[in-house]
């Protein structure tokens, strides 16, 4: 019982803190007068009454939590969140059940870029504000925003961000202090950002369109403002930019950290992980473009790259755009992209997946076991950048791999026993659990999540929390182990 | 000379040993009294137990007197801050330092006379690996030895049996190969040395000693032995000091497998390299070696601590099939034994280090000195300093010098510039002038014939 009300202590402290990012929307609406200032108010109000609620009945109870309590908060929080996130969505747009809404704030959340709405182009701008807003806080991670700026929680902050932050190495080197570590993650996240809006201006966007979709481009989120994603623009010039700002989001943002610090750019040669990512992403473009030429499906070799690459890039890198209806194209060219999806992002970027790190792992331990039965005496360590990988890391990527397979597995089995066809039902779990957005099928870019029935709803939202929380945060507070003293 | 040396490891009680012998007044520091009373029993020398970063001891040992000091301990730190002591406290004009961590050497600015005050860094395991990273280059050389940076290098050989020069006279082998400019230095048979002259007949099984510019190696090499493919696939058993760092320096160029007994050492050692194959286990098993396809190896290194092992090892390498043994052997008795026989090359550390710290002993203007032949015979490079009337060398042909009996002139570098030593070469000033001298007692001579004399003033 004490523990449940430290819980809601920092829960509530986490609500508080989450109301503030009402403002930005408040602040749009004021710009726009879309008549939603009101909505957008309660909104803020409501959660700030709850969280305070919440956190003055039990500022008694203060305490720190140890490692199980703080995936716990983790997973309450990730949860919660979207909950309070639902109310301006609910107010604001007649007939949407919560279900529906509860998906698309998870989805922004987890940077998914999934959506059920429809007309998104007649939406209010503060209500379409909203949801990228909730993409680009998702993306670096809003537990480790928290830890950034309130070093505590009245918890430990370093169980929190290693539970938030992806990656099987998370030992993060950035700062002798975990809040100055997530301070700085946040800082290059924000000048990135920053980047990407002035460039999406230049490009030739509106300044509202600019900040929503860097929020969701830098984010790896997906989220458009329009019905047609980034297809609504037809402009070459976006979609490079765009490809860009995603390749540098699918990177470790803490080596753009150590790039920034120390002036050189060697440091992403020698990011071993990041750098296979790239030129696996850059070789896979060129492969699927000349593939869509040869196949006939785009006259001209140029028009087929230019497409292959954006639409490749957005799904691999689990950022979900779409600048057309790739899952027309043959079967090959979409499943690679979402095998891509899988792997491609790198651990500390705004991906999600399997990660290129473990990917790399598990290949080099291919390598090692073959060595192993042709010289029996070898002492071959996995390394990766000229770095031993520890056994006991092998083994949890192992592990991970398993679940990461078998929660795909059961997740579709959980929708094609609810009547979706096999590849809608596949593709869709690997689109919701990898964070990337649209799949194939049914669930294609021309069409949205919104078809889906409550139970599919439900299911694909679980999947894309258990995606972003990387399986085992959030699988943990269900073994029997957790619960025993 | 009065020389102290702090550290009577292996290198120190060598240096000890052979510095001796040459007439200088040794002291030697070392915390183990044991080994200080066994060097005390064998050589005429004074000995000090204790700390050798201590100022007191430092102290008590002379260095007040010393000439050079010679810090040569186990540990890295001990000897710089022995001569950061030497210098701040007695003024000693020479100190000399062993590093062996990269990491120091890579800013050599610590060792500057504001700093640590080190006027020259020896590593010897770095020597070592310099050494036999020659031979493995040149697998049919018994030594490789640089001059003159890299310019010039003298190569022992075997005279291999049908080789075109066997049963030839020497000066045959300028119309063999006119193109080439070389000179034998000496030539060994059955242990002794003949002094090269032009009549000179070349039997096989003769150890010859030939100078030549560096690049020309190789086609010379051809015409002493027979030349089988260059080495590709090296084996290097033991993973100490020696076999990581030639393994690391190797692991580019060729195919290297290192065997290492101790599982942690196998560990440390794989984490380091990142071509290597390191392999765990015992380089005696031939089970091991069978398995690793012994018989395809080309050079076969065993540089543990252990002498009895790598005698064992190379030669159940050699009878494996392996092309070229290696072997590091401590005992100098031993090195003796086995030299020459199954086991191609047996190299004696200390002999292959000696030349870097002797080139600070001699007298004159000494550049580097190589240590031949377990250290009976010796090459220096020497720069010649002087005029006509101050110098006995300087505007002299070479047949007018007066060089002690069994001292040759091999070769002389001028600038970029590699002359081959004819009778009728004139030696100018600022030339490196590289001499082979057959037998170490006349060293005291060559050195005075090439200091410039006072008296000529």
């Amino acid at each position: 019982m004490q523990r449940l009300l430290t819980f809601i202590h920092a829960l509530g402290m986490m609500l508080i803190m989450f109301s503030i990012t009402y403002i930005l929307p408040i602040f749009t609406s004021f710009i726009y007068h879309d008549g939603t200032l009101i909505d957008f108010t309660l909104a803020m109000v409501m959660t700030l009454a709850v969280g305070s609620l919440m956190w003055l009945l039990t500022r008694h109870n203060k305490g720190e939590l140890s490692i199980r309590h703080g995936y716990f908060l983790v997973v309450m929080m990730w949860t919660a969140m979207p909950a309070f996130a639902t109310m301006p969505l609910l107010l604001l747009i007649n007939g949407l059940s919560f279900t529906d809404a509860y998906f698309e704030t998870m989805s922004g959340m987890t940077t998914t870029g999934a959506t059920v709405l429809t007309e998104l182009d007649a939406l209010p701008p503060a209500l379409n504000f909203w949801r990228h807003e909730l993409s680009w806080l998702g993306g670096m991670g809003i537990i480790v925003l928290v830890v950034a700026i309130l070093p505590l929680l009245g918890i430990g902050g370093r169980q929190l961000y290693k539970a938030e932050i992806p990656g099987p190495m998370k030992e993060a080197t950035l700062a002798p202090r975990i809040a100055e570590t997530a301070r700085n993650l946040w800082l290059v996240y924000f000048c990135i950002t920053a980047a990407c809006i002035v460039s999406l201006k230049m490009a030739g966007m509106s300044w509202l369109d600019a900040i929503c979709h860097a929020f969701t481009t830098v984010g790896l989120g997906g989220f458009s403002t329009h019905d047609a994603s980034v297809g609504y623009f037809n402009s070459s010039m976006i979609e490079f930019v765009m490809i860009i700002f995603m390749l540098l989001s699918a990177m470790n943002f803490a080596t753009h950290f150590l790039v920034w610090r120390k002036k050189t750019l060697m440091l992403y040669w020698r990011d071993t992980e990041s750098l296979s990512s790239i030129v696996l992403l850059l070789a896979s473009c060129l492969v699927i473009g000349t593939f869509l030429w040869w196949q006939g499906v785009y006259p001209s070799l140029w028009t087929a790259l230019r497409y292959a690459s954006f639409n490749l890039v957005s799904i691999a890198a689990n950022c979900g755009f779409s600048s057309t209806d790739f899952s027309l194209w043959p079967i090959f060219a979409p499943l690679w992209m979402l095998f891509l999806s899988c792997i491609a992002a790198s651990s500390g970027s705004t991906g999600s997946g399997i990660k290129m790190i473990r990917t790399l792992i598990l290949i080099k331990q291919a390598g090692r076991e073959f060595l192993k039965l042709l010289h029996p005496a070898a002492v071959n360590p996995l390394k990766i950048g000229g770095r031993v990988v520890a056994d006991n890391i092998v083994f949890s990527v192992l592990g991970f791999i398993f679940l990461y397979f078998i929660s795909v597995v059961v997740l579709t089995f959980a929708l094609v026993i609810s009547g979706l066809d096999f590849l809608s039902a596949f593709s869709g779990i690997v689109a919701c659990i990898n964070n990337v957005g649209p799949a194939l099928g049914i669930l294609g870019p021309a069409s949205n999540y919104g078809v889906l029935s409550d139970f599919q709803t439900w299911v694909c939202t679980a999947a894309m929390l258990i995606g972003r929380l990387e399986i085992i945060t959030v699988l943990i507070i269900f073994t029997p182990h957790f619960w025993r003293r | 000379m009065q020389i102290l040396i702090l550290g009577a490891g292996q290198v120190g009680s060598t240096v000890a040993e052979s510095l001796v012998g040459e007439d200088n007044d040794i002291t030697i520091v070392d915390t183990d009294a044991e080994k200080l009373r066994l060097l005390q029993d064998r050589f005429d020398l004074r000995t000090l137990v204790g700390n050798a970063s201590h100022p007191a001891v430092l102290e008590q040992a002379g260095i007040a007197d010393a000439d050079m000091l010679l810090a040569v301990t186990q540990s890295d730190e001990v000897n710089m801050v022995a001569c950061k002591l030497a210098a701040s406290l007695y003024n000693t004009p020479t100190k000399i330092a062993r590093i062996r961590a990269a990491n120091y050497l890579e800013h050599p600015e610590i060792f500057s006379a504001e700093n640590f005050c080190v006027d020259f860094s020896i590593c010897p395991e770095q020597i070592l690996t310099d050494y036999i990273n020659k031979l493995i280059e040149f697998p049919e050389a018994l030594q490789v030895l640089e001059f003159a940076k890299g310019r010039v290098s003298l190569v022992a050989v075997k005279a291999f049996e049908s080789g075109p020069l066997i049963g030839r006279e020497l000066r045959y082998l300028h119309t063999h190969m006119p193109n080439v400019d070389t000179r034998v230095a000496a030539i060994f048979r059955q242990d002794r040395p003949i002094i090269p002259e032009g009549g000179t007949v070349i039997k096989a099984g003769d150890e010859v000693f030939f100078i030549a510019a560096t690049e020309h190696i190789r086609t010379v090499l051809k015409e002493w032995c027979h030349m089988d493919k260059p080495s590709k696939r090296v084996v290097i058993v033991g993973g100490g000091n020696i076999g990581r760092r030639l393994a690391r320096a190797l692991e580019r160029d060729y195919q290297v497998k290192l065997i290492e007994h101790n599982k942690k050492a196998c560990e440390r050692l794989a984490a380091e390299l990142t071509h290597t194959l390191v392999l765990c286990g015992d380089g005696t098993d031939e089970n091991l070696l069978a398995s690793e396809h012994i018989a395809d190896v080309d050079v076969f290194c065993t540089l543990t601590n252990d002498d009895e092992n790598n005698i064992m090892s190379a030669l159940l390498a050699k009878k494996g099939g392996a092309r070229k043994v290696i072997s590091l052997i401590n005992r100098s008795s031993y090195v003796e034994l086995v030299q020459g026989g199954k086991i191609d090359v047996a190299l004696s550390p200390s002999h292959v280090t000696i030349g870097s710290l002797l080139a600070y002993v001699r007298q004159g203007d000494v550049v580097v000195v190589h240590a031949l032949r377990r250290g009976a015979a010796e090459a220096l490079e020497m720069v010649v300093h002087g005029e006509r009337h101050s110098s006995k060398v300087v505007g002299r042909r070479i047949d007018e010098i007066e060089l002690p009996k069994g001292a040759t002139i091999g070769a002389i570098v001028r600038g970029n510039l590699v002359i081959m030593g004819h009778h009728d070469t004139v030696i100018e000033a600022d030339d490196h002038v590289i001499v082979f001298v057959i037998n170490k007692k006349i060293i005291s001579k060559v050195e005075k014939l090439f200091q410039v004399g006072i008296g000529f003033f």
